[in-house]
């Protein structure tokens, strides 16, 4: 316990393993992860079903220990604690509200195995079931209340013995669209108001980028990319993240020079010969074949002409109110789609089987990894 | 806030004639289908048992047998008894000691079942799903074998020359055997053992229906393994353990067979005073009040039971 206390991660993952079962039919879940989750975080763990990311959450917890590697929570390894002894808790994705308790007994039912006094009990109930702005419903039975209810008061219980870390495994998926929207807001309201590190685990991009301040991906039991939303959409580096979040057009390419700063900027020539700028991956890169990323908004549909990076064929044409989806057949082969929001008087500019031109926007091209 | 109505408010008034049709015709046919058991449980149970009433009030034949003529004797000699040669009224007490030994054993054939059958229960409720029919399985192999055979292998086990002692005597932990058989702890054994799948089954099906992400919850929520067991497990699986209990309670109560073969005739049961009234002691009218003493006791004791655990079990899941 070395350094600033402030500046210690709130949970450090080394090189964490989990393989389930043993001999040929033992599924590993978890290869080598490593990451750190900073104080105060609302850090997202955000992949397919099955890559990985409810382990990780459960050897945060305690339920399950990991194979090889360690856990940190605040400097001090807690790999093998079981998970009364760490102040870590949890919002269940079912919520486990206890059903033979009622509202306040389930959010005091910490408190109480903590030790504390009735009066304190009593009180933080209270406090919780106001941040929840659940106060009308404390005596009821947990089959009383609604879905959206439930999830409240399974945050509240998770909220009230004040833990380090508090961690989401998919807490909103139950609830429908609505009741969705309401809750994310209302997460962030807590998250802000309480301090406490969140970890939350989906599924869904979309809540993944509106909620959170770094995000996590994972796939096939490894974290591919951490960063923040903007950094994690406007920069994959991976071909993978590039696909699981929005849309986006995946070019074959040549990388054909890399800038000496650094600025991680290199020249890229594409399949048209066209040489454009794009911006590198983390880490060293070699010259050669790789792929490239546009998202569609940052491409534009032009009227066809010699300046144009590339050129096709409009092949269909997808109007989505606000805006409008293009998709081009590259005369090099494959296909482009451009997205462009829709202006007044501009109806119609471009119809299917014209010949148009694409431009790229300045620093809109990502280099991946793989 | 958002609390959604209830489907069963949503159906109009209009219809509340054909719902109480419907509903007369719905119960209709639980009768009907009910009638077969209901004919059974009739002729086979309660008929038998108003018999017993009527021969508890009449008087005693010699030989056996009743004579029809009305008396208080049967019910008399349940708890008080004339002495022989000064005609003085007094308890008794080899009844009552009868009745308290009766309580007390099948009390503790029941908390020894519920302890070992709740970890039993659990084991098998958190194996994997294919696993679980054959621990099932093994726990009812016992049932394949007749009930006086059983209690006559625990007669061999605990003999004097029994698998036990004999072991520990060639082990040098004894020099002369422990008397267990026809002692108190031989009837308990016996009675545990041959109750014990009734226990274990209906925690099994409360187990098994256990949410263990509840369990989660609650290590989760700082509860230790005994806190879990305390304040989440025990109260979730409260109807198994009533169930269980009642099962293994009630047949312990009038239990026949352990007690005169484990307790050797000299340390009787409810069951074995009874059986004596109807054979060598030829007083049909004792042993018929006898029986409906028992009856009552049982009935007593769940009524206790069922209330006392109601009060601070399981809120109603709404």
């Amino acid at each position: 316990m070395h350094g600033n206390l402030d500046a210690m991660p709130a949970i450090s993952a080394h090189q964490v393993t989990k393989i389930f079962g043993a001999g040929p039919g033992s599924v590993t879940a978890l290869d080598s992860v490593s990451i750190d989750i900073q104080r105060n975080e609302f850090f997202t763990l955000l992949g397919p079903s099955g890559c990985g990311k409810t382990t990780l959450l459960r050897l945060i917890a305690g339920f399950d220990h990991p194979t090889s590697g360690r856990i940190d929570l605040e400097g001090s390894d807690i790999s093998y604690l079981p998970p009364f002894k760490r102040p870590v808790n949890t919002v269940f994705q079912s919520y486990a509200l206890f059903p033979h308790m009622s509202v306040a007994e389930n959010i005091g039912f910490g408190l109480k195995m903590l030790g504390k006094s009735g009066a304190e009990i009593d009180a933080e109930v209270d406090a919780m079931l106001k941040l929840v702005k659940m106060e009308a419903m404390r005596d009821r039975s947990t089959a009383q209340i609604s879905g959206g209810q439930q999830q409240r008061v399974a945050l509240a219980r998770a909220l009230a013995p004040k833990p380090k870390v508090l961690l989401l495994d998919e807490p909103l998926s139950a609830l429908d669209l609505k009741l969705r929207k309401e809750m994310q807001i209302e997460l962030k309201r807590l998250q802000h108001e309480t301090g406490i590190t969140f970890v939350f685990v989906t599924h869904d991009q979309e809540e993944a980028l509106t909620m959170s301040d770094r995000i996590a991906v994972m796939s096939a039991g490894q974290v591919l990319q951490v960063g923040s939303p903007r950094d994690i959409y406007d920069r994959p580096s991976r071909r993978f993240v590039a696909d699981f979040i929005g849309e986006t057009n995946f070019m074959d390419a040549e990388l054909v020079s890399i800038a000496k700063s650094a600025s991680r900027k290199a020249s890229l020539k594409l399949a048209s010969g066209k040489q454009i700028a794009a911006s590198l991956p983390e880490g060293d890169m070699a010259l050669g074949k790789v792929t490239a990323v546009v998202r569609p908004e940052h491409a534009s549909l032009t009227t066809p002409k010699a300046s144009s990076v590339l050129a096709g064929t409009l092949e269909t044409v997808v109007y989505f109110g606000t805006d409008t989806h293009y998709h081009v057949a590259l005369t090099t082969g494959g296909m482009f789609t451009v997205r462009m929001q829709n202006a007044r008087g501009q109806a119609g500019e471009f119809k299917e089987g014209d010949k148009v031109g694409i431009d790229i926007d300045a620093g809109a091209t990502q280099v991946l990894r793989d | 806030m958002t609390d959604t109505v209830p489907a069963s408010q949503q159906s109009s008034t209009s219809g509340a004639d054909a719902g109480v049709a419907a509903r007369k015709a719905d119960i209709r046919s639980r009768w009907m289908l009910a009638s077969p058991a209901l004919t059974v449980i009739f002729f086979a149970a309660l008929g038998p048992l108003l018999i017993m009433l009527v021969y508890s009030f009449l008087q005693k034949g010699s030989y056996g047998g009743i004579v029809w003529s009305f008396s208080l004797d049967g019910w008399f000699n349940v708890f008080l008894k004339r002495d022989i040669f000064d005609d003085t009224l007094g308890f008794a007490d080899g009844h009552l000691s009868i009745f308290w030994r009766s309580l007390r054993l099948s009390f503790g054939t029941t908390v020894l079942a519920l302890l070992l059958g709740f970890p039993t229960a659990y084991y098998i409720a958190t194996r994997p799903a294919n696993l679980r029919p054959v621990f099932l399985f093994l726990i009812t192999i016992p049932f394949w074998t007749n009930l006086l055979i059983r209690t006559f292998a625990i007669m061999e086990v605990i003999r004097n020359e029994g698998v036990v002692n004999t072991l520990l005597m060639s082990l040098g932990v004894i020099s002369s055997p422990i008397q267990m058989l026809f002692t108190d702890f031989a009837i308990m054994l016996g009675m545990v053992y041959v109750y014990l799948p009734l226990m274990v089954l209906p925690l099994y099906a409360s187990m098994e229906r256990l949410d263990f992400r509840l369990v989660e919850a609650g290590y989760d929520l700082y509860a230790t393994r005994m806190g879990v067991l305390r304040r989440i497990i025990v109260p979730m699986v409260k109807p198994g353990i009533i169930a269980g209990s009642i099962l293994v309670f009630v047949p312990s109560l009038g239990a026949y067979v352990t007690p005169r073969v484990l307790g050797g005739g000299k340390n009787m049961m409810l069951g074995n005073l009874i059986e004596l009234q109807f054979g060598q002691g030829r007083n049909w009218p004792l042993g018929a009040a006898l029986s409906i003493t028992l009856l009552v006791i049982v009935m007593v004791a769940l009524l206790f039971y069922v209330r006392n655990a109601s009060k601070s079990g399981v809120k109603s899941h709404g």
